[in-house]
């Protein structure tokens, strides 16, 4: 018997803690417990031994941190060790199943951490590549508090071999994981990454996990593991012992069979004892049933968005088609106009952000890639991935934290044997539009022939009807006056006989039009009537949300209302918002970023740009503003949010003015290149700079974080930066600083150096090199000034 | 091994307001106090309080073994004298709290700091409250000794990672240079006389 059909026919008991065994056992505190692999196999065995006797099917081998950040050239030998222990250990008995045990590696993942993701999919590589060639029989991937680290194992896994996977997750007594992922969007990303068996392990009692088992369970068409501990740990004479004993453990066990669990065992203190006890008290010929609950749904790392209740809203802000302004981001790297884009529209109330960022010139691959990641950070909505290249595909969907929505294949063969094995791969719901070699038919029922095509060859790849949403395709009504009906009628086709969801990209309707937003709206209004689940829009339109916050109370998604009465009284008409805006005027320009007040700088610069030039606006009212503020915080009159704040007023009065400005806003000629110098992941210090040298007109160069000497080396002379500013928090990079300003004096040794971060001072800089110290961010401002002046 | 979590419902203004350089001397807090008001409610909807702590023995000569690892460090010796057991906690305020930092510092430097500065005066009140469960449960006499105060050296973290098993426990991570992720993190020795 495979372990597979074990799991398909019955409850599957895990083996108990190996840890706990192993300090019993005298274990010297400092030991790794995976060394005894090695000097001490034979109580090692023994342990596996009684785990079996006590009747456990799979035995997890003692390699949980047998990796190669603690083992470094030796994991191998490690791993092959402890897997050859359990297997000596299981031969002696029948249709037992030993696991390859891997654990956290102990560091966090980007953006949280430092450690990168390819980079944590390849230190997993080694560990599973050894277990593989040593014979286990499948891999053990727990105690895992962030399910991105999750992911880049199970990647590392599917990437080495085809062994089957049991993934479980740390969740607290709160119902999350510690980075805030709650079940429902643990189990969406672990399905679409196809383990075999997903669930809970360590930290909480039996008791305490039934809620979250139970709530897996209703949503899984996968077995449910959990693996609790023995109760909570306390101590007792200096040792420490768990609230449970093994009668407790094995009777609570019941209740999270009973919630849903399919495979169960022990984890931190538990021993044999409490394993045969679990044993003895399950029945084990009736597990609970796992059946394909045929759910449409996509996951960020903290929530699950589902298909088929509610529409869903697709946000399409973040698509260069059409939008000048986004274009320019994205050829100039300025990540901040995107990100900014995100975060509005979630607050208008998007349930999905979309990202697009094909531009002919830019390298979709790397920037797609860049985006996703850097949205992942400032938003936990789910993103859709929208590219047509199946490179950039691949990498952002390998990148996403959750199981993304993929956006498109369609009926072109070439096109769905390209994206159905990344689908199968990383998981993901797709958009399929109803299109083919012979592009679009013109009817409806030539669009659902395509759709039962697309179905067909997505089941090739296992890939189910419910992770398919079909696009009609909404094309101009103004080129053919049925284009609207003939949508319409497909997807009302699909999802009501098909059974499957439907997605539009309304505004497409319109072209041609004048006030595109009428039509929208209605034919909005009417294809959700039809049954459409999710439509991707422009958040920032009223009418569209007018229509969808409408459509809600009428078809019975808003109990009492609710919804509809906070929406309706959040909008003021549009005669109010002229008066607010006109008694914001009084402030003047130079009052609003004195105060701070981002919206309203950004209103003054409106109005007074309607009487005044440019380069007036800024030397009259914002520079001004600036040193007032900046004065004030030299004088200690006002701190640093205050400082920071009306450093984001004037921003936001920037962003007015170069938009009307053809020419550079910036009138300085001074460059800046600023970095947080290598081995260092601290950055709020060094981004007070950037704002601040911005607002005062310099160009910044901002290299981020953890930037080795040689970028920056490159930075300057690719820029011609006359001043580079390096940050350092930590002790521990100060070096680094000095290498990177030992590398900038050999190879442009022009450059000014300003040193700056906690650790700094002027002592410190001037050992290392650097031309001045700025103990914050108006020194480095006045020093620039300075230099600025030498210049001209 | 014992493992606390809590939740805390108000934050220490003044010490948020200290990480901030704000002193007496600044005029007018009007406007700034929303901001702050806003990150207050921000950080304490996603603190996720946890702590995990041990009773060691310790013994001098030769150094000072603190029961789960020497050191040579004078300052902490000194500190810990007429104490023969000492305390060894990890707390942690929870990685939601990176999770708004990282945010903010994209799109709003200024909520960046503040959101900094609260989660930083946060993790302090949650080590106070850490510190009075040991000082109620073994009579802890002195205040928190930390890694990288006078001669005790960072890379003591390793050791204190190992002996609380604190990834684990808490879920906090060690970075090769010896860093917390969360950064909300703290781990201390807090001495005990018999």
């Amino acid at each position: 018997m495979t372990f597979r059909q074990k799991l398909k026919n019955s409850i599957v008991v895990l083996d108990g803690a190996m840890g706990t065994m192993l300090q019993d056992r005298g274990l010297p505190l400092g030991t790794l417990p995976e060394e005894w692999n090695l000097t001490r196999p034979d109580i090692i065995e023994d342990i596996h031994r009684q785990y079996l006797e006590a009747g456990a099917d799979v035995i997890y081998a003692n390699t949980f941190g047998a990796n190669p950040l603690k083992f470094g050239d030796r994991t191998e030998e490690v791993v092959a060790a402890g897997i050859s222990c359990a297997k000596r250990a299981a031969s002696a008995f029948k249709d037992r199943f030993v696991a390859l045990d891997i654990g956290s590696l102990g560091k966090m993942l980007k953006p949280l951490g430092d450690l990168g993701f390819e980079d944590a999919v390849n230190i997993f590589k080694r560990t599973i590549c050894a277990g593989v060639r040593a014979g286990a029989d499948l891999v053990a991937l727990e105690t895992m508090n962030d399910i991105y680290e999750l992911k880049a194992a199970i990647v590392a896994a599917k990437e080495v071999c085809s062994l089957p996977i049991i993934a479980t997750l740390v969740f607290g007594a709160d119902g999350k994981t510690m980075t805030g992922t709650s079940p429902e969007a643990a189990v969406t990303t672990l399905e679409g990454l196809r383990v075999d068996a997903l669930g809970i392990n360590c930290s909480l009692a039996p008791a305490q996990m039934v809620g979250i088992v139970r709530r897996m369970y209703e949503i899984s068409s996968l077995p449910i593991v959990a693996k609790p501990n023995a109760g909570l740990p306390g101590e007792v004479d200096g040792k420490t012992v768990y609230s449970l004993g093994a009668d407790d453990f094995a009777r609570d066990m019941a209740m999270l069979s009973n919630a849903g669990a399919r495979v169960v065992g022990g984890c931190c203190g538990t021993t044999p004892q409490y394993i045969a006890k679990l044993r003895g008290s399950l029945d084990v010929s009736t597990p609970p049933p796992v059946w394909n609950k045929k759910r449409t749904v996509v996951s960020s790392y903290t929530h699950e968005v589902v298909f088929g209740g509610a529409p869903v809203l697709i946000g399409e802000r973040i698509n260069p088609t059409g939008k000048k302004k986004l274009k320019e981001a994205l050829r100039s790297g300025d990540i901040n106009y995107i990100l900014n884009e995100a975060v509005q529209q979630e607050e208008r109330g998007a349930h999905i952000l979309d990202v697009n960022v094909g531009l002919p010139e830019i390298d979709e691959t790397q920037v797609l890639a860049r985006c996703i990641c850097e949205i992942q950070a400032v938003t936990d909505l789910p993103l859709q991935i929208d590219t047509s290249s199946p490179a950039a595909m691949e990498r952002a969907m390998r990148l996403y934290n959750g199981k993304p929505l993929v956006n498109s294949v369609s009926g072109k063969q070439e096109v769905m044997d390209a994206v159905f094995p990344l689908v199968k791969k990383y998981g993901g719901a797709v958009i399929a539009l109803t299109l083919d070699e012979n592009g679009i038919p013109a009817t409806a029922k030539g669009r659902v022939e395509i759709a039962k095509k697309i179905v067909k060859e997505a089941a090739k790849y296992g890939i189910k009807k419910c992770d398919l949403i079909f696009d009609t395709l909404a094309m101009a009504v103004s080129a053919d006056s049925n284009a609207a009906l003939n949508a319409i009628e497909a997807l009302d086709y699909i999802r009501h006989t098909m059974g499957c969801n439907t997605s539009l990209g309304v505004s497409n309707i319109s072209f041609g039009l004048p006030n595109r937003d009428f039509i929208n709206s209605t034919f909005f209004a009417m294809a959700l009537a039809r049954g459409l689940s999710a439509a991707i829009i422009n958040p920032n339109s009223h009418e569209m949300i007018k229509t969808y916050k409408s459509y809600l109370a009428l078809f019975g998604y808003d109990q009492g209302c609710l919804g509809y009465i906070g929406y309706a009284s959040s909008v003021t008409s549009s005669v109010e918002e002229r008066a607010v805006q006109h008694s914001v005027g009084e402030e003047g320009l130079k009052g609003a970023i004195v105060k701070g007040l981002k919206v309203q700088a950004a209103e003054c610069a409106r109005e007074l740009l309607k009487t005044e030039a440019p380069l007036d606006v800024i030397n009259g009212h914002i520079i001004p503003a600036l040193d007032e503020v900046g004065q004030k915080f030299e004088n200690k009159t006002l701190f640093l949010p205050q400082l920071l704040m009306s450093a984001e007023a004037a921003s936001a009065a920037f962003e007015v003015i170069k938009s009307r400005f053809s020419g550079a806003a910036n009138a300085k000629k001074l460059k800046v290149v600023v970095a947080t110098v290598k081995g260092d992941i601290h950055d709020i210090g060094k981004n007070i700079v950037k704002t601040l040298l911005e607002n005062y007109g310099f160009t910044v160069y901002d290299l981020g974080r953890d930037v080795p000497p040689q970028a920056v080396v490159d930075a300057v002379i690719r820029t011609g930066a006359g001043v580079c500013g390096l940050s350092a928090l930590m002790t521990t990079t100060v070096q680094s600083m000095a290498d990177t300003i030992k590398l900038l004096r050999e190879q442009c040794p022009s450059v000014k150096v300003v040193a700056g971060g906690a650790v700094m001072n002027a002592e410190y800089a001037a050992a290392i090199g650097a031309d001045i110290y700025c103990r914050d961010a108006m020194a480095t401002v006045r020093y620039c000034e300075e230099q600025e002046k030498l210049l001209s | 091994m014992n493992v606390l979590t809590g939740n805390l419902k108000a934050i220490d203004r003044r010490e948020a307001l200290r990480y901030l350089g704000c002193s007496r001397s600044v005029e007018d807090m009007s406007g700034v106090e929303g901001v702050i008001d806003g990150c207050e409610r921000e950080v304490l909807a996603v603190q996720n309080l946890k702590a995990v702590y041990s009773l060691y023995d310790i013994s001098r000569g030769d150094g000072l073994n603190l029961g789960f690892a020497k050191t040579d460090s004078r300052d902490l010796e000194k500190y810990l004298s007429g104490c023969n057991k000492i305390a060894l906690f990890a707390a942690t305020a929870g990685a939601g709290i990176d999770r708004l930092i990282a945010k903010y510092n994209r799109i709003s430097p200024a909520r960046a700091a503040v959101t900094q500065a609260l989660g930083a005066a946060l993790v302090e009140e949650w080590c106070n409250t850490v510190h009075a469960q040991l000082t109620a449960q073994y009579g802890a006499i002195t205040a928190r000794f930390s890694c990288g105060y006078g001669d005790l050296p960072l890379t003591l973290q390793r050791d204190i990672f190992a002996a609380l098993d604190v990834t684990k426990k808490i879920g906090v991570t060690l970075s090769d240079d010896c860093f917390m992720t969360p950064t909300k993190s703290v781990t201390a020795i807090v001495g005990i006389k018999a």
